[in-house]
């Protein structure tokens, strides 16, 4: 038995899981954290990115040990104290989704940019790699936009 | 319809469409006879509460939009009537759901919420919302109170609960509007009866009756008295210059749910005990299993399959599995195997003749995975008897033929088919392949054999390599022409024969269902192959004499529907031929598109783009702009794009669309944001389709098994200026819109890149290196374990 204690968009979590499991099971499979989307596995698709440190990144292809004591930021965790996120109320007010099922990923990948810096460039979101089977880029990218000028 | 005598293949249609299914509820309940019983009512509703309405609208057939030839046309080759003017697959789709339509429920519930169960799987096209607004412009109430569920497959519904072709707004444009009509007229009654004032002095608002007195009623107060009402016979649907809600741009239903994490897939759908499962596939497509060495396992075809705790542990013990292979279907081939055996099926033109100019030309297609983000997966809970005999199946899944799906997995359990129950989940995407059910078949036959509950989900790798493709096509076309003017076009389409066991035809039975992927060639095949193809393939062109033969190959290989089928294709080639041949005649593209379109609308759409985009105006060296037209499930549409080919010429990857303009004709546009989202998400496909994204079978199986080697295109691809031009209403029936944006799109990327470059476009995707390491045949890839970022 190997407890791996973490947390999860600011609870602490203690889960039996070998060190190199891959944390996107962990949080799917072992606690039922199911907004992080499996796509790919190799950190190709994203659409599993959440946050860590401020920073996206896939728990696809992270190990649960590395995360160990820090605190991860899910799409459910987003929305602190019930209010919306500045980058979800984008996507709301733009109506971005399709099917949805990469946009968690998508949403924590422009937060995460947002983060970084409040005036992102076109290059900043053309470096934004997670897939969109259905196409929603045009919205995406106005999305950030929207976000970024409600926030600075 | 007399046109379609024409073709002999109306017999076969005409077959298809008249046979009768011996349950068929003709005459559907009356109207106000069917409360939903106890065990239909939503959980925590109580059955009194509930006012359910059935349907019992006759619905028009959809106008044709014939034209007839202006003077402008009058001396043009005129090509006759398409099978599709008159009747195609969302008419047959339409007709066919037209019985069972009184089956369709909507209900108010005792919080005055409105639910609607429909019948159709949202993929994230948008469906549920355009027909949720339907239901608030008729009841008057805001959409935030419309629910719109996924029903649960409902043999009764026969052919009334398939999703595809673009049909689901359609079919149900004529009954759903009257429904909701007929639920508002009876929560009126019910409150001029308890406010003691004749209905025509009341109105609603907002989900409640007012009176002029300024008293009010809410619908939530009324259901139950308003459940007792008949309805009148006279209601009809509000007229369009009313419209509050239809035609003004809505938010999708579900986004807050998606962007909050909220939305359930069927992954995520919280089955207890269902254990993550995943299959090791062959190394080859249809290969099969000869032995486990390591392992005393189970054969489930055609893998073996690993049940886990997680599915990271799945994956592991997958890729740890000794497993000896048979033979697949196709070892061996590879494309250009292929594709000379599809140049071998498409009969050679003869030698032209002499007079006036002949213009000839091959292309090529590769093979498109779906790639939808949620990948192939299912869940199923086979229930048995002390004597591990199965007694009944409960299934899970993104499933547009859930029907068909619960009736092969009875077949495959030895069940009776009401013992399977099928419930649809919201799917991640689809664009055809979820019209098959493969992987609800395995996650049924792996729960039976392992007697617990399956939680079945293909590894990205896997649902590239083993799920459904687009298979490969060879398009063979001579255009003649003469004195100025294009005489007769003809184009040839071989492609390895597409499964259409999905459950479009009559022809196809539950028996059919369930056989082996050998029933691709029988003759049950052929027939609904070559209706599909007949019923949505259309020229919109004055060509003369115009033929398009679809001749399927018997290459057996795991194929599917792909968004917008035989048309993307068949058109892309088309539309690249109408700039070939205005170039042979001296003409500007779209002044000759214009003389010889047939019908209004899409001259009014190419005209749009045309205005528009600039067409015409001068360009950098590198780049051009190019245009294209197109019609489908009776919409019509036109793109006009520019596209920078330095990055071609510099050698350091794919032109890039820099620009794109696109006007869509939908007749009657419901959700103008849904609309737009639809265009621009076929925009991007078509990016990717025509530039970069394709499958390499060698030797029997595809090469790609994610997207950092299926190209499919980025934020970065994507233009950042983006027009979408909707037509206004006009008068026309709604058309189709989840399939249509993809012809113009993608053609007007291929002519902008002839244009730009001087070439002949002839071989998709454009841009097609194998500038990967494949992950090994037969294996999943390796695990990748990156850092976390401080």
């Amino acid at each position: 038995m190997t407890i791996q204690n973490f947390s999860v968009n600011g609870k602490p979590v203690s889960v039996d899981a070998p060190d190199d499991m891959a944390l996107l099971w962990v949080l799917r499979d072992k606690l039922g954290i199911n907004g992080p989307k499996y796509g790919c596995g190799i950190n190709v698709c994203k659409a599993c990115t959440c946050n860590v440190n401020g920073k996206a990144f896939t728990p696809c292809s992270t190990k649960v040990s590395s995360v160990r004591g820090l605190d991860i930021t899910t799409i459910e965790g987003l929305a602190a104290d019930g209010k919306l996120h500045p980058v979800q109320q984008a996507w709301l007010d733009l109506d971005v989704s399709q099917c949805g099922f990469c946009q968690p990923g998508q949403i924590m990948a422009a937060v995460a940019l947002l983060n970084r810096t409040r005036t992102p460039t076109d290059a900043d979101i053309d470096a934004i790699d997670n897939v969109c089977r259905c196409g929603t880029y045009g919205r995406i990218r106005a999305a950030i936009k929207l976000a970024a000028s409600r926030m600075a | 319809m007399n046109a379609i005598r024409f073709d002999p293949l109306v017999s076969l249609k005409e077959a298809l469409l008249k046979a009768e299914h011996p349950n068929l509820p003709v005459d559907g309940p009356t109207p106000g006879e069917s409360f939903v019983s106890e065990g239909e009512a939503p959980a925590g509703i109580s059955r009194r509460s509930l006012l359910t309405y059935a349907v019992s609208a006759p619905v028009m057939t959809m106008a044709a939009g014939l034209s007839v030839p202006g003077e402008a046309q009058a001396a043009l080759p005129l090509t006759p009537p398409d099978i599709t003017d008159f009747y195609d697959l969302g008419d047959a789709i339409t007709q066919s759901s037209l019985p069972t339509m009184p089956l369709v429920r909507l209900s108010v519930g005792a919080n005055g919420r409105v639910l609607f169960e429909l019948p159709r799987l949202e993929s994230g096209q948008g469906i549920s919302t355009a027909l949720a607004m339907m239901i608030a412009e008729e009841m008057d109430v805001e959409l935030s109170m419309v629910d719109v569920t996924l029903s649960d497959a409902r043999p009764e519904l026969l052919f009334n609960q398939l999703t595809g072709g673009s049909t689901t707004i359609r079919s149900f444009a004529g009954v759903l509007p009257l429904l909701a009509a007929k639920a508002r007229a009876r929560l009126v009654l019910a409150a001029s009866a308890q406010l003691g004032l004749p209905g025509d002095q009341l109105i609603t608002v907002n989900g409640s009756v007012r009176a002029p007195d300024g008293r009010k009623l809410t619908y939530a107060t009324l259901t139950l008295a308003a459940s007792l009402i008949p309805p009148p016979l006279d209601v009809r649907p509000k007229s369009a210059s009313s419209y509050r809600v239809i035609g003004k741009s809505a938010r999708r239903i579900d986004a807050l749910d998606i962007v909050t994490g909220k939305k359930r897939f069927t992954m995520d759908t919280p089955v207890p005990d269902a254990k993550p499962t995943m299959v090791r596939r062959p190394p080859t497509i249809l290969g099969t299993v000869v032995r486990v060495n390591n392992l005393a396992a189970i054969k489930a075809m055609p893998g073996v399959a690993v049940m886990a705790e997680t599915f990271g542990q799945a994956w592991d013990a997958v890729n740890a599995l000794d497993v000896t292979w048979g033979g697949g279907t196709i070892d061996g081939e590879n494309n250009a195997s292929i594709t000379a055996k599809l140049k071998a099926t498409v009969p050679p033109f003869l030698v032209p003749p002499i007079l006036g100019v002949t213009l000839d030309a091959e292309f090529e297609m590769a093979p498109l995975s779906h790639a939808a983000l949620e990948t192939d997966c299912a869940i199923a809970d086979v229930k048995m008897d002390a004597s591990g005999r199965p007694v009944s199946c409960e299934i899970w899944a993104g499933m547009q033929s859930p029907i068909a799906a619960a009736q092969s997995v009875a077949l495959d359990l030895g069940l009776s088919p009401t013992a399977v129950k099928a419930h649809v989940v919201s799917s991640g995407g689809s664009f055809g392949r979820r019209l098959f059910w493969d992987p609800v078949q395995q996650a049924a036959q792996i729960s039976k054999a392992l007697g617990r509950p399956c939680k079945l989900m293909y590894h990205r790798a896997d649902d590239m390599r083993h799920g459904r493709m687009r298979p490969p096509q060879l398009h063979r076309v001579r255009a003649r022409m003469l004195l100025g003017q294009v005489v007769s076009f003809d184009h040839r389409i071989a492609s390895p024969r597409l499964d259409t066991r999905h459950g479009f035809g009559d022809l196809l039975s539950a028996a059919a269902v369930a056989a082996p992927p050998i029933i691709q060639q029988t003759v049950g095949n052929f027939a609904v192959e070559q209706i599909l193809f007949k019923t949505m393939v259309a020229s919109p062109y004055n060509f003369g004499v115009s033929n398009k033969l679809l001749l399927p190959a018997p290459i057996i290989m795991n194929t599917a529907s792909y968004r917008s089928v035989h048309i993307q294709p068949t058109r892309l080639v088309e539309e690249i031929m109408v700039d070939e041949i205005a170039k042979a005649l001296g003409k500007d593209p779209v002044a000759f598109r214009l003389s010889v379109l047939r019908q209004p609308r899409a001259r009014a759409v190419l005209q749009a783009v045309a205005s528009a985009g600039q067409w015409g105006k001068v360009m950098p060296k590198g780049f051009a702009q190019g245009i294209a037209v197109h019609q489908e499930t009776r919409s019509y549409t036109a793109c006009l794009v520019e596209l920078d080919t330095r990055p071609v010429i510099a050698g350091t990857g794919p032109a890039l669309v820099t620009k794109a303009v696109i006007a869509i004709d939908v007749g009657n546009p419901v959700n103008p944001s849904g609309i737009d989202a639809q265009v621009q998400g076929a925009l991007a496909e078509s990016i990717s389709i025509v530039l970069s994204a394709g499958l390499h079978v060698e030797k029997g199986l595809p090469l790609e098994g994610s997207y950092s080697q299926y190209r499919f295109s980025r934020n970065r691809q994507y233009p950042k200026d983006v027009k979408v031009i909707i037509m206004p209403a006009n008068g026309e029936a709604i058309g189709g819109l989840g399939e249509v944006g993809l012809s113009a799109s993608s053609a007007a990327i291929a002519n902008a890149y002839a244009r730009a470059t001087g070439t002949k476009v002839r071989k998709f995707p454009l841009f097609f290196p194998v500038d990967f390491v494949p992950f090994p045949p037969g294996k999943l890839p390796n695990r990748l374990i990156l850092p976390v970022p401080v």
